[in-house]
């Protein structure tokens, strides 16, 4: 299944906050565990992760730090901080908020399949092309 | 996997690393980060079976093109290529053209600068006579900054809107350092002199971030950039006068009086297009003295440190009060601007990732003894006016300094919490940023109002 560019940027945030709300962890192991969660249906771009923690970093979501297991590599390792994790719970808040709408249109509308007679909207929603 | 294989790979990604580091977005740090990613990538693949060099080619492709990566740490990380207007994107035919254009259009802006002072000659006021000079010495800015701010809106092709609201700025100043008919030896006279220039070249800023005066992140940019432009312009000062000098002396030597040329025509004319020439030069020149200004700044904030702590201890060691005489004001007050131009230059110039070090403790320090002088200073003017009632120039120096207070006070108390770790860099960031609204509005308030306030005295 594809996911929309903008869906997977939207869900970047709350999904690396969540998972390090966890405990501490490095870019790759990010990327598999969200691989996992999604069921290997979202897939990010491996290269496009570190800006986005960087940016939670300058914001003050997160903080990093280089450590060296012993006989492994050097590594950056981040961490939640409580203000990313203020950040997460407004997240999730808005997400639930989503959701719930979400649901409430799907339990209301009577078929999800196109009908015959209306052509299906293909093109990207106006709401998500202005990113 | 052989030996062979194993160099190969390691060749391969030295080589791949190699082509990342000719991103100038990407540091050193990030690609040890991004090479670790592409490590596990490869150790995971190889694990379930693949050939070196096929993990290789999968772990570089899985990272996406290095180029969009470069451009979203660029996007992320804009101070380390603040000048690139433009995010690193392959250059296309109207930007290649557009960049050709670029200098013939700014010395166009400069001669443009050089008539615009030379226009009201043809009106009969002389730049050199003492009468007409003031004239000059109110509109000053006003003859070189709209051509600035020109330029900026041409190359940053900005909207109708943002164009009108720049042209409104300018005739609001025009009409409010005219308008009043100040007298020259008047205190209102010398405060517009003074503070028009800075609501102005605020508004060159307006036209600098192409509109988007909202933006935190533009608004340092601009904050940058006028850190660099003082740093050409006194470049091209000093250049200035020296062959301004040489003009001189030449010319007096086979008998002939420059004088008049120099002090008419010159002077006037080498000043606004100074100003266009060093800021086109900032744009298009940054790589070369990028690297200027921060330096700077490390050498001047222990030495300005010391200097106000030895102040201090010097004030309190022989418990004398502050002469409040006008001019000693002045000299406290340009003191703090410069405190507060070092911690912004720094500020600016930082990589906010970085963590604390000694420099920032310095700051630090700095910031602190400039926020005890500014009580010092507040103190004696507050018993001043309290004492002989309030002037135009008590009352822009008073504004001021509650102004720089509020400002050193709470960048104080943001230092604080960051040298301890207890909060990011980029709270501080924020906070100079969007203290620069404070001071446009009191440049423009002082500039619009006091004249009416205080009778025009």
């Amino acid at each position: 299944m594809y996911i929309t560019k903008d869906l997977v940027a939207a869900s970047a945030t709350p999904l690396v906050l969540g998972i390090l709300a966890d405990g501490e962890s490095y870019g790759y192991a990010i990327l598999k565990q969200v691989n996992d969660l999604s069921g290997g249906q979202l897939e990010w771009t491996d290269g496009l992760l570190y800006p986005l923690l960087h940016r939670l970093e300058r914001l003050g979501h997160v903080e990093s730090a280089w450590e060296t297991p012993p006989g492994g590599r050097r590594r950056k390792y981040y961490r939640i901080t409580d203000q990313g994790r203020a950040e997460l719970a407004e997240q999730r808040r808005q997400w639930a908020t989503v959701v719930d709408a979400l649901r409430g249109v799907w339990s209301t509308t009577e078929s999800l399949k196109p009908s015959t007679a209306i052509k299906p909207i293909t093109a990207t929603p106006a709401w998500g092309t202005g990113r | 996997m052989t030996v062979d294989s194993d160099n190969d790979l390691e060749r391969q990604i030295a080589e791949w690393r190699a082509y990342m580091r000719r991103r100038r977005p990407l540091h050193d740090t990030d690609a040890d980060e991004l090479e670790d990613h592409l490590r596990s990538r490869i150790t995971e693949l190889t694990e379930a079976g693949l050939q070196a060099d096929e993990a290789f080619l999968i772990a570089v492709k899985r990272m996406g093109s290095l180029d969009e990566v470069a451009r979203e740490f660029a996007r992320e990380h804009s101070e380390r290529l603040w000048k690139q207007l433009v995010l690193p994107r392959e250059p296309d035919a109207p930007t290649a053209a557009r960049s050709r254009r670029e200098l013939p259009v700014m010395v166009a802006c400069a001669i443009a600068a050089a008539i615009a002072i030379k226009v009201p000659a043809l009106f009969g006021l002389d730049i050199s006579d003492d009468e007409d000079a003031e004239f000059y010495v109110r509109n000053f800015s006003l003859f070189v900054l709209p051509v600035l701010a020109a330029y900026f809106a041409w190359q940053r092709r900005v909207g109708l809107r943002v164009i009108g609201v720049l042209a409104l700025l300018f005739v609001l100043g025009a009409v409010a350092a005219n308008a009043y008919g100040l007298d020259g030896d008047s205190q209102s006279f010398v405060l517009t002199a003074i503070h028009l220039p800075l609501a102005l070249w605020l508004v060159v800023g307006v036209a600098y971030v192409g509109g988007e005066w909202r933006s935190d992140r533009r608004r340092m940019d601009f904050i940058r950039f006028t850190g660099e432009w003082l740093i050409y312009f006194n470049l091209i000062a000093t250049g200035g006068g020296i062959l301004l000098a040489f003009t001189a002396g030449t010319f007096n030597a086979i008998g002939l009086d420059p004088e008049e040329f120099i002090q008419s025509w010159l002077l006037p004319c080498g000043v606004v297009a100074a100003v266009i020439v060093s800021a086109w030069l900032v744009e298009a020149k940054q790589s070369v003295i990028e690297n200027m200004a921060p330096v700077l700044t490390r050498v001047f904030t222990p030495l300005f440190a010391a200097t106000l702590l030895a102040f201090l201890v010097a004030f309190m060691w022989t418990s004398n009060g502050i002469d409040v005489d006008r001019d000693v004001l002045i000299i406290f007050d340009l003191l703090l601007v410069i405190v507060l131009g070092l911690l912004l230059y720094s500020i600016s110039a930082r990589d906010p990732a970085a963590r604390p070090s000694l420099f920032d403790h310095l700051q630090l320090v700095l910031v602190v003894t400039a926020l005890v002088i500014d009580v010092i200073v507040l103190l004696a003017i507050t018993g001043r006016i309290s004492e002989w009632g309030f002037t135009p120039n008590k009352s822009a120096a008073l504004g001021e300094n509650v102004i720089l207070l509020a400002n050193l006070a709470w960048s104080a108390w943001l230092f604080l919490g960051f040298v301890r770790g207890r909060a990011p860099f980029a709270q501080l960031e924020r906070w100079q940023t969007r203290y620069v609204v404070v001071y446009a509005a009191w440049a423009w308030l002082v500039v619009l109002a006091f004249p009416f306030v205080f009778d025009f005295a």
